[in-house]
């Protein structure tokens, strides 16, 4: 990445001393022997193998249960800052469950000429099972995680919307927790916005959302794959958190028209199901047949109106990355207004003159397949070697219609603490939006990822990142 | 609660409790190795019997010393019994049921479970046998503590404590029906330095050496140790103990869900069989005999109790 300039660092802005944001954490960090913070460290990760904060690695049968990397240092983020991108996220989550409602029924963004037929009639994401549906309350995505990247002070873009069951919140919320603990001290030097009432929000946003003829307190459970789950650790979690039972699928039948969970006193009728089990195994009477991670049965009972999933099947067209590329007509369709976040420019490689281009440029750009997720399948071109760039460019020419290709955005960086001190890396964020029936809810900050690798611009847990903890302040 | 959870809590603390059990057995095993010459091979045939785990030992083909003994019995993972399959199975189930536990009791187990695996990663050398017993019995009293200090005292603590105590049963009895034929009243027998020994294993392994010489001034008789293992209700891992803690329990779950199951009818009997019998009682009608009806019994309990509060489906 020879001849770029310089990206944006968070804490410094390129200039001598720390941006407004980062002031009083530098202040306090400048007095800190670098030792006691490097002890702190070690703490940290003691703190977290105890706390049983792992996810799973597939295919690694030695270390199935592997830590994620935390640093100490935070991601800060004024309130101002905050503010403005949490507008930005609340239109564009208003305008995802408008889209979802709308290509599930009257298809009028279609109709309008504003998005190709195609990109929805065949893409795999769109499940016809759900044309007409209504889903309880008219949610769609109930929780969505919002991918974000920033480029320079004022520059952020979308990077990609996690619209099935996006993950990471129980980091966002360990993180927090490890750092209370480590550093009591820097939090009454820093005013910084709770987020640790959000399993409690969580559960109020799922209850807003119960179906309507649910009488009482909506019982809300979590349905889990189950232990090998590389998630599992945050399922549990939640529904801890949430005081919701944590079901799998050999625990739900179909009882007298309802989704009713096994319990030790018979069987008892679940109003709100937080499933973290993809479409494609949800129903094995409906999806894949083979599936015993669902229930047979259930799709009936949810278009009856008898249960309410979170989120909805069939949300997926929302996040597929060739949609993506269509984000901006989708909001301005939707909301009647200019989108608040920019979406990274991205080319859809299934058109002639777009690949034309790609191909030209491979060694600069970003390529991911389109169902693709978890930073699996993707090629980083300028971090490429020659023989990768080669072996990526068949299977690009074999199947241009899988990828989309975007510019190598110079993200910004946040120093963490490495053996000589700090040292920047590129990060992201994921912030964590709850959608009720009558509002959306989002909790200050969300989860920053940081490439802990020099350079390195992938931040996946599964590809060497790692975390932080993510300040908004009270301005 | 989720039939599934409450059977993940049971099954949590029956391992926890196993895992305790076999350690204790290795403990006496490994004492009466070091303070008597000769017939080590007996000795460790002995525990291998006590642990119910003859056959499967045989099938590792390992001799009957010190060192493969205790290897089989703390780590190795073909025997489900060993302290480590034990605390991998607890701790499995522990992450299953994880929303049923306060964090301290999760934590206390994933704990358990980290030291344990660590301490056990490689054989035990003989001069670190004694730390490696004392940690594992550590490990498990945190997890007891963790409980005990943390937990409501509601279904989830009943299933917790129910499959402790059927453990617990289980393990007693099968220790006393092992050495039963020591405990036979033998002229020929009594008041040899075998039958002391085999006593002191008995004793030893449900760690109740102390608490029997000062219960009964030092005077071992085998009439003596099988009254104070099979119905003396102060003990903590007699039968009769584990049987009434299992009523208690199973009567506040009755309680509490408002519903009488067959499993309430077993554990009534089972009490009733403890408490209207006595020790000569037991001996007329043939030692063997009453522990093979009581282990026939517990495990019938487990089924029955298995059953009722849907576990499994």
């Amino acid at each position: 990445m020879t001849g770029r300039p310089a990206p944006f660092d968070e804490m410094t802005g390129g200039g001598e001393g720390p941006r407004p944001p980062y002031r009083d954490y530098c202040a306090w960090f400048g007095a800190e022997p670098i030792a006691r913070l490097r002890r702190k460290a070690a703490e940290a990760e003691t703190f977290f193998r105890r706390t049983g904060i792992t996810f799973n690695v597939y295919g690694d049968a030695e270390a199935t249960e592997r830590l994620i990397p935390f640093d100490i240092v935070p991601r800060i983020l004024s309130g101002r800052e905050w503010a403005r991108l949490a507008r930005g996220i609340e239109q564009r989550v208003r305008a995802i469950n408008a889209f979802l409602h709308d290509i599930y029924h009257r298809q009028e963004i279609l109709r309008a000429g504003r998005l190709p037929l195609a990109l929805v009639a065949r893409n795999p994401a769109f499940l016809p099972q759900m044309i007409g549906v209504a889903p309880p309350g008219g949610v769609y995505t109930h929780i969505v995680g919002v991918d974000l990247v920033r480029t320079a002070e004022d520059e952020f873009f979308v990077l990609e919307d996690n619209a099935r069951t996006p993950s990471g919140v129980s980091y966002m919320l360990e993180n927090r927790e490890t750092m209370l603990q480590m550093f009591p001290e820097l939090f009454t030097r820093v005013r910084v916005q709770p987020v640790q009432d959000y399993p409690m929000r969580l559960r109020r946003s799922l209850e807003a959302a119960a179906p309507a003829a649910c009488p009482g307190r909506p019982v809300v459970a979590v349905l889990t794959p189950g232990l090998h789950n590389s998630a599992y650790f945050e399922h549990a979690f939640l529904a801890d958190n949430m005081g919701a039972e944590l079901v799998e699928g050999s625990d739900l039948r179909v009882v007298d028209g309802r989704i009713a969970m096994r319990t030790t006193r018979g069987f008892q009728p679940i109003d709100v199901l937080y499933r973290r089990v993809d479409d494609d195994f949800l129903d094995p009477l409906v999806f894949r047949p083979d599936s015993l991670l669902g229930v047979p049965g259930i799709m009936d009972i949810y278009r009856a109106g008898g249960i309410t999933l979170a989120n909805a099947p069939g949300t997926g067209i929302a996040d597929d990355k060739a949609i993506y590329s269509y984000m901006p007509e989708i909001v301005e369709f939707y909301t009647g207004e200019a989108p608040i976040l920019r979406n990274v420019p991205t080319w859809r490689c299934g058109e002639p003159d777009a690949l034309a281009y790609v191909l030209d440029h491979l060694s600069e750009l970003v390529v991911k397949e389109v169902h693709g997720s978890g930073g699996y399948g993707m090629l980083v071109g300028p971090a490429a070697s020659r023989r990768e760039l080669a072996a990526f460019r068949e299977k690009l020419t074999a199947n241009p219609g899988n990828y989309i290709a975007q510019p190598t955005l110079a993200l910004s960086t946040v120093p963490v603490l490495t053996r000589a001190g700090l040292a920047p890396r590129h990060v992201d964020l994921r912030p964590y939006v709850l959608v009720a029936p009558d509002r959306i809810d989002l909790v200050p900050g969300g989860l920053t990822r940081v490439a802990l690798r020099r350079g390195s611009l992938v931040v996946n847990s599964s590809q060497g990142g790692g975390t932080k903890d993510t300040w908004v302040l009270e301005d | 609660m989720l039939g599934r959870t409450a059977g993940g809590l049971y099954w949590m603390f029956r391992y926890l409790e196993r895992s305790e059990n076999t350690a204790r057995l290795i403990e006496a095993g490994f004492r009466i190795a070091l303070t008597r010459s000769g017939r080590s091979a007996e000795d460790w045939a002995s525990v291998i019997d006590t642990a119910g785990a003859r056959a499967a030992y045989a099938g590792r083909g390992g001799r009957m010393e010190g060192g493969p003994v205790i290897d089989f019995l703390l780590r190795d993972r073909q025997n489900p019994s060993s302290v480590l399959s034990c605390v991998e199975a607890a701790r499995a189930n522990a992450r299953m049921v994880r929303t049923a536990l306060t964090r301290e009791v999760w934590e206390a187990t994933n704990e358990c479970w980290m030291v344990l695996r660590e301490a056990l990663r490689r054989p035990v050398r003989e001069p670190d046998l004694p730390g490696v017993l004392g940690l594992i019995r550590r490990q498990n009293a945190l997890v007891r503590g963790a409980l005990h200090g943390s937990m409501l005292r509601n279904d989830v603590f009943d299933f917790a404590r129910i499959g402790t105590f059927l453990e617990r049963a289980d393990n007693t009895a099968r220790i006393l029906d092992v050495k039963y034929y020591v405990l036979l009243p033998s002229v020929s027998h009594v008041g040899s330095s075998l039958d002391n020994v085999q006593w002191e294993t008995v004793l030893r392994s449900v760690a109740g050496e102390r608490a029997y010489r000062w219960l009964t001034g030092g005077e071992v008789t085998p009439r003596g140790i099988a009254d104070f293992l099979i119905l003396d209700g102060r003990m903590p891992r007699s039968l009769a103990f584990c049987v009434g803690k299992m009523a208690g329990n199973l009567g506040y779950l009755e309680r509490q869900y408002d519903m009488r199951h067959p499993c309430h009818d077993r554990i009534a009997a089972l009490k009733a069989g403890l408490d209207g019998t006595t020790i000569e009682a037991i001996f007329e009608r043939g030692l063997h005999e009453f522990l093979l009806a009581f282990l026939s019994d517990n495990a019938a309990l487990s089924a029955q109790i298995e059953r009722d509060y849907r576990f499994y489906g």
